[in-house]
């Protein structure tokens, strides 16, 4: 489980983060969502300790956020840019994330195959195609079996059979009692995968709870109408 | 340490597979190499090579540290996303690009007086060498410093072909042009201050006290070791640039300890 509770981060005088209290549920698949410059991201490099918050409290089943990486070791992440170093072949990167995770890791190397990455293991990454790569960086994440994945627009740059092979990974692993906290802009994307919805507007949490729950209070069938909804909403709910 | 090294270890490959790098070494090698065939005595091809080292070593070291790291964000986010500390990210990052630019400086110029046997100015080559990777030290941490500070590529890239350009082409300039306009003032002093300020100076102080060739110093560098003598200045001068070559990097490690990526 996620605790975050009076979450604050700025950026120079550009608050992004104002108070956040939120709790991610174990074992299920929530979507952050919100406008460009809600805090989505901010709010995920936070949660991976790539951002200092101001203030408040970060929690990772009990345990709190600070400087021991350790904590890490459980988190799969897939940024939205997915750049290596040129000159590395996608063996080579991989082997980095083997090396650093140690010997005790668990490998799942499922999504390397599914997503057909073999042939392009012994090509320089900057021989890859950009979709090549965001498999690549999805594959990663997924790598060592984590209990929770972090997953910042993860379908942006691939091709659809990819982007199904991705949502049946997603699934599989929740099936399994994984937590999935991912972002996007594609709504039916996460109407299909979904279970709980963090709408963020201006730092602040709009709305954090259940797809359903959404629905019947906007009385939108759809997520992307129900969300649509929310972001003309001027009272904060939570 | 076993994790910054592993980090290093890839980082260097990445670095050492690019074309720059190797470049950056033939040029030294292909520079030594003509010099000292066509440059004229041991000493006098030195003397020569000393000034381009002293050029062309800050130049590349700050803005390849500077690119590098600046390409290398999104990578150093997703390692540092797995159960890696900020201490350990940096010491292989800093690590992989100062012993491969250092590299290219003692292969580059080291490597002909090798083969020459030292060339009758072993000594002065060997210091000539150690001045170029303590500048390498210097100005690839000031690098890595300046691009974790100014997130803007551009804007870093600018701002590091400023600080080349002062400390490179216009320190010694200017401190001229003051104490022509100060002249019967107590300048000394500031002078001493004004050569510990500027690794470059030190660099050039050190090498050419070896060669014992003061008229080549350089405003500054000339003052220094008439106040301390070649001996003495270049003991101090030599442990000034130590501390030059930690410092940046001290500097470039508190920076990304508290960097928001």
């Amino acid at each position: 489980m996620i605790e975050i509770s009076a979450l604050t981060k700025s950026f120079g005088s550009r608050e992004v983060l104002r108070g956040v209290d939120l709790c991610v549920r174990p074992g299920r698949v929530t979507a952050v969502v919100g406008s460009n410059g809600a805090g989505k991201t901010t709010l995920i490099k936070c949660l991976l300790g790539l951002a200092r918050p101001d203030g408040g409290d970060i929690r990772i089943d009990g345990a709190r956020v600070g400087t021991d990486p350790a904590y890490r070791a459980t988190i799969g992440y897939a940024s939205q840019m997915s750049c290596f170093p040129e000159h590395l072949t996608a063996r080579e990167v991989t082997r980095i994330l083997l090396d650093l995770r140690g010997e005790s890791a668990v490998i799942d190397w499922e999504l390397f195959e599914r997503l057909a990455l073999a042939p392009h293991l012994d090509t320089r990454v900057r021989a890859l195609s950009g979709g090549t790569r965001q498999k690549l960086a999805v594959a990663l994440a997924f790598l060592f079996g984590p209990r929770l994945l972090v997953l910042d627009e993860p379908s942006a740059g691939l091709d659809p059979v990819a982007n199904a092979v991705l949502k049946d990974k997603i699934l599989s692993e929740r099936s399994d009692g994984k937590t999935v906290l991912v972002t996007s802009h594609v709504m039916s994307e996460l109407d299909e995968l979904a279970d709980d919805i963090v709408f963020l507007r201006g730092g602040r949490v709009g709305y954090a709870g259940s797809v359903q729950k959404l629905r019947v209070f906007t009385g939108q069938p759809h997520l992307e109408r129900a969300i649509a909804s929310m972001m003309k909403r001027e009272v904060i709910c939570a | 340490m076993r994790v910054a090294a592993k980090i290093a270890s890839f980082q260097l490959l990445d670095v050492l597979r690019s074309r720059w790098l190797f470049g950056y070494a033939i040029f030294f090698l292909l520079t030594t190499e003509l010099l000292l065939r066509f440059g004229g005595d041991a000493t006098r091809a030195l003397v020569s090579l000393t000034s381009i080292v002293l050029f062309i070593v800050p130049l590349a070291a700050i803005v390849f540290a500077t690119i590098y790291v600046h390409r290398a964000r999104e990578f150093i986010e997703l390692l540092l996303a797995q159960p890696v500390g900020r201490g350990a990210m940096f010491a292989g990052t800093y690590g992989a690009m100062a012993v491969s630019l250092s590299a290219g400086v003692v292969l580059g110029v080291g490597m002909p007086f090798v083969v020459r046997g030292g060339g009758g100015v072993a000594g002065a080559a060997a210091v000539l060498v150690g001045a170029g990777v303590a500048l390498t030290l210097v100005f690839a941490g000031a690098g890595v410093a300046l691009a974790l500070h100014t997130d803007d590529r551009l804007r870093a890239f600018g701002i590091a072909l400023g600080v080349w350009a002062c400390a490179a082409l216009a320190y010694d300039a200017i401190l001229l042009v003051l104490a022509t306009a100060m002249a019967g003032a107590p300048l000394e002093r500031p002078l001493l201050v004004a050569t510990l300020a500027n690794p470059i100076d030190l660099a050039r102080v050190i090498m050419l006290a070896h060669l014992d060739i003061s008229a080549l110093m350089g405003y500054t560098g000339a003052s220094f070791t008439r106040v301390f003598g070649a001996v003495t200045g270049t003991a101090i001068a030599a442990a000034s640039l130590a501390a030059w070559a930690a410092g940046p990097a001290l500097l470039g490690a508190r920076l990304f300890r508290r960097k928001d990526f």
